[in-house]
């Protein structure tokens, strides 16, 4: 995490207490009123359901294995945040789900991947390409190229919609205005005439979500998609998330390294470190009752709602090697719990409760047991 | 846009002045006259028809009055030739000569870029080693030693196309061949690495994530983009062809300006020097002109014209 996306997480943060302290009695926390804004209730149909993805890359150095064993359920209209530090992975599984593995160089070695019910690591191409755009969408980190330079918005926000459905020039045109309107975009019609130049990046990144959802897909994949902007122009793309998901009831996987943004608007969120889960949980969950060393590290390099104006701690040491992951727990090196047996056996996910998971030896009951000893 | 138009059609002209100056300037320079043939003429004969062709006036008058022949485009009769004009002789030649460039263009443009874009899509691959193994070879090989090789191979030795000559399309292709494969070669190998280098792009990904066809994505995603600098190389291709054409013609004997033109330079024939020299340029800067209007075609961030501003 750099510097930028720490003072931005620390702005954020501060900001959301401000409003806390003018609206809620002394001790009553920001997350509880995030939850009464939105107040969801959680569907009980499965969109997404990824069990045991592997996914490796053969490169000149060898193989890298870049996920090893994901797991993770994702609910109708939920948010999923998938964070963690640079090169764990987080991109791999995404584009692993949404069929965008480079070729011949990436492989999925194992697991499944089933969206309502369809296993899509088994799928062809071709009949992957139904799913791609239509029912799946992809946002891309960065607004200033993800867009084709040298085609009109008009023609990359319709182009998907003639592909999959069967509309008429008019039909996809009036779409097409329609979606800039709901990512507010002003004189959509004048608009579509313009190419990307002729846009700000925070404008793009609007463009972008309306080409993602415009064939009403029911699952949104969100590789960092406000990492690109700056702060002010973050909060109102992530309102925009908020807001279409209540419109579309849209399920969305975020993934970012910044933890404003989680705070802000994930329901769920995963950790990631060494090209696994380590722990998996609510928002309420992972921000206040963290188990996994690392997951409390991360938190902790980052500014605290109870800790404003202490020193922040980054995580010392850097992540291991996926060329050759260690057999055992990956963050042994950099834990200061460490234990011999984390360093060889890779420990069992342990339910903490009905929608909290932890990867981590600490949860073992012989563990605890030690640490009430010493 | 029309600003742009009259603005770039103004320094066309001046680059037409500066090239037919420099023109007379070395042709003047270089030793010699159109009539030091190996008879020598009675001097009343040559001091006569140095008077007719006015080479015997100073030379800023001879300066004027070519300028007034690039004006009206009236270069008036060739020296060696005296019953032809040199507007004959281009209306002869030209149409030749400019059937063997824009032939050779198509082709190598062609062929090149589906050469370039097959390899970038099977990058490492066998296809791609073969085709930069034809494209380093194409780009080596002068177009005269190819020409030589392919009269020799399959004109005279295996008889399957004929040696010389223009007069059928079947004549055509040899001379054609022999042309357009250093270009072909530039242009697999540009369109390649800059394939190589869109297909990495964000906005590939995202057609991909759109579901889109490969072919929609490679042909109305990729290539324009990867296009670019191929057509920004065109201008100079075009006059390597321009100038390649001279040189292939002579050995396929194909009777186009360059057999007027080389001859005319042995000749010293300076109506015929001038007016070639000042036709091709014109045509040259007309056609780079044609490029770039193309290229802001299809590149919409050039902008040939001011515009309101951005968003
Ligand atoms: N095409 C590829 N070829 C080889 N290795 C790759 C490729 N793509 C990703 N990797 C490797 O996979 C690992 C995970 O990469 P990934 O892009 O998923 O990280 P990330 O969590 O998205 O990081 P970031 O936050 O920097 O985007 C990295 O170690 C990376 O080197
Ligand atoms: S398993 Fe061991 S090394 Fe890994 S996080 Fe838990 S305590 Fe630390
Ligand atoms: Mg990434």
């Amino acid at each position: 995490m750099n510097k930028h996306q720490l003072d931005h997480a620390k702005e954020q943060i501060k900001e959301r207490m401000d409003e806390v302290d003018k609206s809620l009695p002394v001790g009553t926390s920001v997350m509880q009123k995030n939850r009464k804004k939105t107040k969801k209730v959680r569907s009980d149909i499965k969109v997404l359901q990824v069990n045991n993805l592997q996914v490796s890359f053969r490169t000149y150095g060898g193989e890298v294995e870049a996920v090893r064993g994901v797991s993770f359920n994702l609910h109708q209209g939920e948010t999923l945040a998938i964070v963690g530090e640079s090169g764990c992975g987080k991109s791999v599984t995404s584009n692993a789900i949404m069929g965008l593995i480079p070729q011949p160089a990436g492989i999925i070695k194992n697991g499944s991947v089933l969206f309502k019910g369809k296993e899509l690591t088994s799928m062809s191409k071709s009949q992957l390409r139904k799913i791609q755009g239509v029912d799946i969408s992809m946002i891309f980190q960065d607004p200033m190229t993800a867009l084709n330079p040298t085609l009109t918005i008009g023609e990359q926000l319709t182009e998907g919609l003639r592909t999959h459905k069967r509309v008429s020039k008019q039909e996809a045109k009036q779409k097409a205005i329609e979606m800039l309107e709901l990512v507010g975009i002003p004189n959509p019609t004048e608009r579509l005439k313009q190419f990307p130049h002729q846009f700000s990046g925070g404008m793009r990144q609007r463009i972008v979500i309306a080409i993602a959802l415009i064939c009403e897909p029911e699952l949104l994949i969100a590789d960092e998609p406000t990492t690109a902007l700056d702060v002010t122009i973050q909060a109102q793309i992530l309102e925009l998330f908020e807001e279409i998901q209540q419109k579309t009831n849209i399920s969305i996987i975020l993934i970012t390294h910044d933890l404003g943004v989680v705070a802000k608007i994930a329901d769920r969120i995963a950790v990631m470190y060494a090209g696994k889960i380590v722990e998996i949980g609510d928002k309420r969950a992972i921000f206040y009752t963290p188990e996994h060393p690392y997951t409390k590290g991360l938190l902790n390099s980052v500014p605290r709602l109870d800790l404003v104006g202490e020193e922040l701690q980054p995580i010392e040491g850097t992540p291991p090697d996926l060329f050759s992951p260690p057999k055992g727990c990956p963050f042994t090196a950099r834990c200061p719990y460490a234990m011999e047996v984390c360093e060889h056996v890779y420990p069992f996910t342990k339910a903490i409760s009905e929608s909290h998971a932890v990867d981590c030896w600490l949860q073992d009951e012989r563990a605890k047991a030690l640490q009430e000893l010493s | 846009m029309g600003k742009y138009i009259v603005k770039r059609f103004i320094m066309m002209i001046a680059t037409i002045l500066i090239i037919a100056s420099l023109t007379f300037v070395l042709m003047h320079l270089i030793p010699g006259s159109p009539f030091d043939g190996e008879r020598t003429t009675n001097p009343t004969i040559q001091a006569n028809l140095e008077k007719f062709y006015k080479l015997d006036q100073p030379l800023h008058i001879q300066y004027l009055s070519y300028l007034k022949s690039i004006v009206t485009f009236d270069f008036g009769p060739s020296i060696k030739k005296p019953n032809e004009s040199v507007n004959e002789l281009l209306a002869r030649g030209f149409p030749i000569s400019f059937e063997l460039g824009m032939a050779t263009i198509l082709v190598a443009l062609l062929s090149g870029i589906i050469l370039g874009t097959i390899a970038s899509l099977r990058h490492n691959g066998l296809v791609d080693y073969f085709a930069m193994t034809f494209a380093v070879v194409g780009i080596s090989v002068p177009n005269f030693v190819l020409a030589t090789l392919l009269i020799q191979q399959l004109a005279v030795k295996w008889d399957l196309l004929p040696a010389a000559t223009w007069s059928s399309p079947l004549h055509m292709i040899l001379p054609i061949i022999a042309l357009a494969t250093g270009p072909t070669a530039i242009i697999a190998r540009l369109t390649r690495s800059s394939m190589l280098e869109v297909l990495t792009q964000d906005y590939i990904k995202m057609a991909r994530a759109k579901g889109l066809s490969p072919a929609r994505i490679i042909v109305r995603h990729a290539l324009r983009n990867a296009l670019m600098p191929v057509v920004t190389i065109l201008g100079t291709m075009l006059a390597g062809i321009l100038t390649g054409t001279f040189v292939i013609e002579r050995i396929f004997a194909i009777p186009g300006m360059g057999k007027y033109f080389v001859e005319s330079i042995n000749n010293r024939d300076y109506p015929v020097i001038m007016g070639t020299t000042v036709f091709y340029s014109a045509f040259l800067v007309f056609m780079l002109f044609i490029v770039d209007i193309a290229y802001g075609l299809l590149d919409p961030r050039i902008k040939l014209h001011r515009k309101e501003g951005d968003a």
